[in-house]
């Protein structure tokens, strides 16, 4: 498995925080959960892509590149990343709207009070 | 193979930063933990020579914690532990379980790390300086080849600035029309 | 407790007041050189967003909103998703959706170079970039407002 390694860490980092988001009651937590499985999933596309001894996407005049590491990835992730910045910009006003009308954020208490 | 070590330690502080941050109590010093997971991430795009990624990844995080902290600051903690507190821990790890099981599975068809397969873009970097012109071939993927995934990218940035505005409005107005 | 309408001391201030425009300046150089090295239009626009919000962040939403109001900030969004959908279909001119044929590629490394590849840079940069803060603009006046 020594080639594998690097991949058992990036699955880690999701595992971290999936169980943030199943197992903690306070909004702001599930929020931080979220994007910690979002930092793993764009860190794992990446890896994907790499080659050993390669060099980055972007040409140098009067030098011919043969290895370079893979570009379909990484044109992927970069979308990828500004999207998760809206959906959380997006969540966390939810989450201010919830606070304004139940006074916590707390996932229990949330459920118990009728508005 | 000295820099794949760098990238095994720079891993290694990512998890311990998001195991800090989902288990610490206080909300801003978990938000803080976040941000140096997000600084470490931007870190390893650079390593890992991508540094488009490492230059948006780095802005993204500076605007993502300027919101949540925004989002936390003046707010209260409620820390009350509820009943069935076992139950839930077991059922967590039970799923988490399973789901490791299958990745065992799935992370074996994956080549080796270090080796990509690249059918699709040795296209795309063999011929793409002649076919647009363009010599950063991220950006040359990015709009001229698969243009139409960078549109769909625009209608969601746009849909989510639009669900922001419908939500934040006051509630006044429902008020206003009713007297 | 601070206000977080009136801004912050005047250290922030002064500093704010030299290194904005530098901030706005960067974010152009890098959505405009976004085909040459790396960057491109969201990296730019985002930074382009921090910049105003550097602003309003130091000294107070007033000074920040009257450069450019929620309304500008609108109707600028709505003209980089307009403009980018207008490239995609003049390429209907040349027989594909979004085909590159209408401007001449030129020499590589240049700036006038790669087609239609920097205008769409531009586009991008538009709607990212006033987006944000669009979303910035709105939570800062909805906490404002509601804190008693």
């Amino acid at each position: 498995m020594s080639g594998y390694s690097e991949y058992v860490l990036c699955l880690l980092l999701f595992c971290i925080g999936l169980y943030c988001v199943l197992r903690k009651r306070n909004i702001i937590k599930i929020i931080i959960g979220l994007g910690i499985i979002e930092y793993a999933v764009n860190l794992f596309f990446i890896l994907v892509g790499y080659r050993i001894g390669g060099r980055a996407p972007i040409l140098v005049k009067e030098q011919t590149i043969t290895t370079m590491v893979d570009p379909l990835p990484q044109a992927l992730v970069l979308t990828s990343i500004v999207i998760g910045l809206a959906i959380t910009a997006l969540i966390v006003t939810i989450a201010i709207r919830i606070y304004e009308k139940y006074g916590t954020f707390d996932i229990t208490k949330i459920r118990r009070l009728r508005g | 193979m000295s820099s794949l070590m760098e990238l095994q330690l720079l891993l290694l502080f990512m998890v311990f930063a998001a195991v800090v941050a989902v288990e610490i109590e206080d909300l801003l010093s978990s938000v803080i933990a976040v941000g140096a997971v997000g600084l470490g991430l931007s870190l390893a795009f650079l390593i890992l020579k991508a540094p488009d990624l490492a230059i948006t990844q780095l802005v993204v995080e500076i605007l993502c914690l300027i919101i949540l902290i925004r989002a936390t600051i003046h707010r209260d903690l409620t820390l009350v532990k509820d009943g069935r507190w076992f139950f839930n821990t077991a059922s967590t790890l039970l799923f988490i379980a399973s789901l490791l099981i299958f990745a065992y599975f799935a992370l074996r068809e994956l080549p080796r790390f270090g080796e990509p397969m690249m059918r699709v873009a040795k296209e795309y970097v063999g011929r793409g300086l002649e076919k647009t012109g363009a010599t950063n071939m991220v950006a040359s993927v990015i709009l001229d080849f698969r243009a139409y995934d960078t549109l769909g990218e625009a209608t969601i940035l746009f849909t989510a600035v639009m669900g922001v505005l419908a939500v934040i409005r006051k509630v006044g107005r429902i008020k206003n029309e009713k007297s | 407790m601070r206000n977080p309408e009136k801004g912050m001391t005047l250290i922030v201030k002064t500093i704010t007041r030299l290194t904005v425009g530098l901030i706005l300046l960067y974010g152009i150089y890098i959505v405009l050189h976004g085909h040459v090295s790396p960057g491109g239009g969201f990296a730019g626009g985002v930074i382009m967003a921090l910049s105003f919000i550097h602003l309003m962040l130091a000294f107070g939403k007033e000074v920040a909103l009257k450069k450019l109001s929620q309304a500008a900030a609108s109707i600028l969004e709505s003209l980089g998703a307009l403009m980018f959908l207008a490239i995609a279909l003049l390429g209907f001119l040349g027989g594909y959706f979004f085909f590159n044929f209408f401007l001449n590629k030129g020499k590589p490394f240049e700036l006038f170079s790669a087609g239609i590849i920097p205008l769409c840079n531009v586009a991008i940069c538009l709607k990212v970039g006033a987006g944000l803060f669009a979303i910035f603009a709105v939570l800062v006046l909805f906490k404002g407002s509601d804190e008693k």
